[in-house]
């Protein structure tokens, strides 16, 4: 599991899946989510196989999940606010 | 529509040292970053980490605490979380923030994007808990995040700094599986004696081993065939080395073959460029003061070839320098930097000739998946040459390799090495994927909204 | 040592170079195709690929008829599908003055012995387009029509007829173009070809080789922009249009929705780069997002522009020289010219080794431009 090193700062939650996950403030979802042990993040569209965070840095676009109902947002890029309802994006609700 | 003398996208080491710079020499000076706060990876989230984080990240990352501070101190105009998704020949940049488009006027152009790390195709490599070396540093550094079992595969100097710095947070990776080939060190030998102008690096990178090697991390040199195994998530990674198959249970993985230039907006202002045969990339064709082929655009910093931070920061100085001595503003000195400079770039060669990528990655074998967005392999590229498909863009129209939502980054370089070799010639004369705007999907709503609100705010 | 010579040498290497080539080559001609770039690479490789006999031009209805008959076994021809799927094409009515235009032309067709266009009122337009905005009130619709993968279609036709023996010069561009004696001679980067017949399929450079053949033809250089999203839920099963905006709307088998339908880009030919003008396109967005909500989700992955060549009249040339005996032109086909491939292919390939065509083509006779003595 995935460690955090150094002492509590001030936390944001939000929920992944419908489980509530803790973020650090100013941290993106994503590495909130890998801290929480969720390194899958969605679904890949085209043979539905688990992809994950790969780069953290906004280029690899592996890490695009549905926030607040809005499909393919980049969890590395958007920092966690409070009350965001976050989900895996699967590959049935790109391609129905 | 607002305009500037300059405006520079990335604030990163060079970025930020040319908007200073710029804002210095009296031009006016508008900086776009897509990231929430400046620093650029390199020095991701320097202003916001407390000591304790930046002392096991080691000193040469709090030297982007004094850039960061000149840049805050600056005139420059700052707008984090803009997102550029287009430059024309007229340097109208059009960017997103706040979930609104908006466009400026640049009468230079400064492209600080910066480095990507290079595409590594092998089994397994986009199972979940295998990232790139750098998401691993940008956990660290942001998130103060490690792992207990993490394993690095690769080789670079990268590699071994994010080795001691896991290290310093008390997280050792659980293995290092490098693939640097018993020969390279031969041939990278001839660079050792020029590379000594560069001893603050050659002394820094035998420290990262020395430190590796106390604090007991296994290193399995000279390895080969490396793959990732796992059914839904990472579960081992297993390799040849010392003439035996090895394999490593662990549910991270972390990749890195070096770094490459992000070509994107060069690209897309169809800069040229050229392939790089030591750094093993495309590079944006750039003269003394990192000007490229299309006059009033610049590359500061890896952009323009790999240098490292320190060089970054100068580059980003000399180019700010240079766009102010063309209008006639009073500029900085430029020479001593020029010699500084050179000898900050002593040790690039033996670094590329001893870190060059992996045969593996380079040609990855058949059944190995190149392009991670719409999941093409290496066999699938190369069926596509034999057909006739001449270059990578021909590639792309037949298979979408490169037509994902990553545009190409993850598998660009890839590609055109595969092609290159499939065709017997040089990724030079095969080139690169031609860069479409939007750089970064866009909401189809947002390009809608262009020009709505009227008139049109710049930054803020 | 290449073999310079033969019975064809066809300028442009688009899908109608392509297409007449490898007809030519069935009808038994040794044929040079002489290509500036590489094959498909302008808007034959980058169109939005739509297959499409809605909406054409009254001249062009037969031609376009014959076209989409080929379309139909086009994997017998080429030994590849193309990508193409059947769908229907629908122009959509956003109002009752568009929707009796369309009713207009229906009725001109049927007259002129075409049933292929049908009228659509509010119900069956939801039955075929159920996301569609509730404020649109009919269509006109072509059923068998369709759409298929534009580079793929047009790499096909040049591998088939390679296999055939037609040879390619790519990355070869035609400097000059003569005739000396019976012959033609075609002056390149690489060398001299010569050719008994001479076919220009040089889209938007084709102005220029028709110039040197001493006709007075002006041809536009234009940049049709097109846009392509990330993949969506399906919510739509045919080729969209719009009665009085321009629109080319198609979900992709994968997903994907690619929107185009005529906003023009910067078109720079001298240096092969075309320029999104995003002012323009996203006007192509509004239209998109008025004609189906859904379309608020979406996001734009990549937008394009392939340079395309534009005739005054809006309607290509396919004609015989009017000033040289076996020289003919097929090009300026005015960013509607993908469906027509594969039917202007045989009536070219007819047309030079033959002589003749029933095809009726006389509308798109190059003397049409011819100043009037």
């Amino acid at each position: 599991m995935p460690q955090r090193i150094d002492g509590s700062g001030e936390t944001v939650r939000f929920t992944f899946e419908g489980r509530e996950v803790a973020a650090r403030a100013g941290e993106t979802l994503a590495a909130a989510l890998i801290a929480a042990g969720e390194t899958t993040t969605r679904d890949s569209v085209v043979s539905g196989a688990p992809r994950g965070p790969f780069c953290m840095m906004g280029v690899c676009y592996e890490c695009l999940v549905e926030i607040d109902g809005v499909p393919n947002r980049q969890a590395c890029m958007i920092v966690a606010e409070p009350g965001m309802t976050v989900n895996r994006q699967t590959a049935d609700e790109v391609v129905a | 529509m607002n305009s500037y003398d300059v405006v520079v996208v990335g604030a990163g080491p060079a970025g930020m040292a040319c908007a200073t710079e710029a804002s210095r020499a009296g031009l006016s000076t508008l900086v776009l970053d897509e990231q929430p706060r400046p620093g650029g990876q390199i020095y991701r989230d320097i202003e916001v980490s407390d000591p304790g984080r930046r002392a096991l990240l080691g000193k040469d990352y709090g030297e982007g605490a004094r850039i960061a501070e000149a840049f805050r101190a600056s005139k420059a105009e700052y707008r984090s979380g803009a997102v550029v998704w287009n430059i024309d020949s007229e340097k109208r940049i059009d960017y997103s923030a706040g979930g609104r488009s908006h466009s400026v006027q640049a009468k230079s152009l400064v492209v600080a994007t910066g480095a990507i790390e290079r595409p590594t195709p092998m089994p397994g490599w986009t199972l979940p808990g295998v990232t790139t070396v750098g998401a691993v540093q940008i956990l660290l550094k942001t998130s103060g995040i490690v792992f207990e079992d993490l394993v690095l595969v690769g080789s670079g100097p990268l590699l071994w700094l994010a080795a001691t710095q896991m290290i310093a947070a008390g997280a050792p990776p659980k293995a290092i599986v490098e693939t640097v080939p018993r020969s390279r060190y031969r041939e990278a030998a001839r660079h050792f004696a020029k590379a000594l102008r560069g001893w603050r690096y050659l002394a820094k990178g035998f420290a990262m081993m020395r430190a590796v090697k106390k604090a007991g991390v296994p290193v399995h040199s000279d390895a080969a065939d490396i793959a990732i195994e796992g059914e839904i998530a990472v579960t081992a990674v297993t390799f040849t080395s010392g003439g035996t198959r090895q394999r490593i249970e662990t549910a991270h993985v972390a990749l890195h073959q070096g770094v490459v230039p992000n070509q994107q907006i060069t690209r897309l202002m169809n800069c040229k460029h050229r392939f790089d045969d030591s750094q093993r990339a495309f590079l944006p064709v750039v003269d003394e003061s990192f000007e490229t082929s299309i006059p009033g655009v610049y590359v500061a910093g890896d952009g323009a070839g790999i240098g490292g931070a320190k060089s970054a920061e100068m580059r980003g100085r000399l180019v700010a320098m240079r766009i102010a001595e063309k209008v006639g503003n009073r500029a900085g000195e430029a020479a001593k930097l020029r010699t500084e400079l050179a000898k900050d770039a002593a040790v690039r060669p033996l670094l590329e000739a001893l870190y060059a990528p992996a045969a593996d990655v380079l040609a990855p074998a058949d059944a190995t998946m190149v392009c991670r967005c719409e999941e093409i392999t290496a066999g699938q590229i190369r069926e596509a040459v034999a057909l006739g498909a001449p270059g990578p863009n021909q590639v792309k129209s037949f298979l979408r390799a490169g037509m994902g939502p990553c545009q190409g980054r993850m598998c660009g370089l890839a590609v055109s090495e595969i092609i290159a070799a499939a065709k017997g010639e040089t990724p030079s004369t095969v080139d690169y994927y031609r860069i479409r705007p939007p750089l970064k999907p866009l909401l189809l709503s947002e390009l809608a909204g262009l020009g709505a609100e009227e008139p049109r705010e710049a930054a803020e | 040592m290449t073999n310079r010579t033969a019975d064809l040498l066809v300028i442009g290497g688009g899908i109608h170079g392509c297409s007449a080539a490898l007809q030519a080559a069935m009808r038994g001609l040794d044929v040079v195709v002489i290509e500036k770039d590489t094959v498909a690479r302008h808007a034959s490789g980058v169109n939005a690929g739509g297959v499409r006999r809605l909406g054409r031009d009254y001249a062009e209805v037969p031609i376009s008829q014959r076209s989409m008959e080929i379309w139909h076994r086009i994997g017998e021809l080429l030994d590849d599908d193309c990508g193409f799927q059947r769908a229907p094409q629908i122009k959509v009515a956003e109002t009752d003055a568009d929707l009796q235009d369309l009713k207009d032309r229906a009725a001109h067709l049927r007259a002129m012995g075409f049933e292929h266009e049908v009228v659509l009122d509010r119900n069956e337009l939801r039955t075929h387009l159920p996301a569609v905005s509730e404020h649109c009130v009919g269509g006109l619709a072509s059923f068998d029509d369709g759409f298929a993968l534009p580079y793929q279609t047009t790499f096909a036709f040049q591998r088939k007829a390679r296999s055939l023996g037609v040879r390619f010069e790519e990355n070869c561009r035609a400097q000059r173009v003569e005739r000396v004696g019976s012959d033609f001679k075609v002056t390149t980067e690489r060398g001299v070809f010569t050719g008994r017949k001479l076919l220009n399929c040089g889209g938007a450079w084709a102005g220029e080789i028709a110039r040197q053949l001493g006709e007075g033809v002006s041809v536009e250089p234009t940049a049709p922009m097109m846009l392509v999203t990330s993949r969506m839920p399906r919510f739509c099963t045919a080729v969209v249009g719009n009665q009085s905006r321009p629109l080319s709307f198609k979900q992709m088998a994968n997903g994907t929705v690619v929107i185009g339908g005529g906003r023009r880009g910067r078109a720079l030919p001298e240096t092969n780069v075309s320029e999104l003008i995003f002012s323009e396109l996203r006007q192509t967005a509004e239209t998109a997002m008025a004609i189906f909500p859904i379309m608020r989700q979406a996001s734009i992955v990549r937008s394009w522009a392939g340079i395309e060549g534009r005739m005054p009249d809006g309607i290509p040339v396919i004609s015989a020289s009017s000033t040289e005996e076996g020289a003919y032109h097929a090009f300026g086909f005015s960013s509607h010219g993908f469906q027509l491939g594969p039917g202007v292919g045989e009536i070219m390939g007819e047309l030079i080794a033959t002589g003749a065509t029933n095809a009726p083509i006389a509308p798109f006779s190059i003397t049409r431009f011819t100043p009037e003595p």
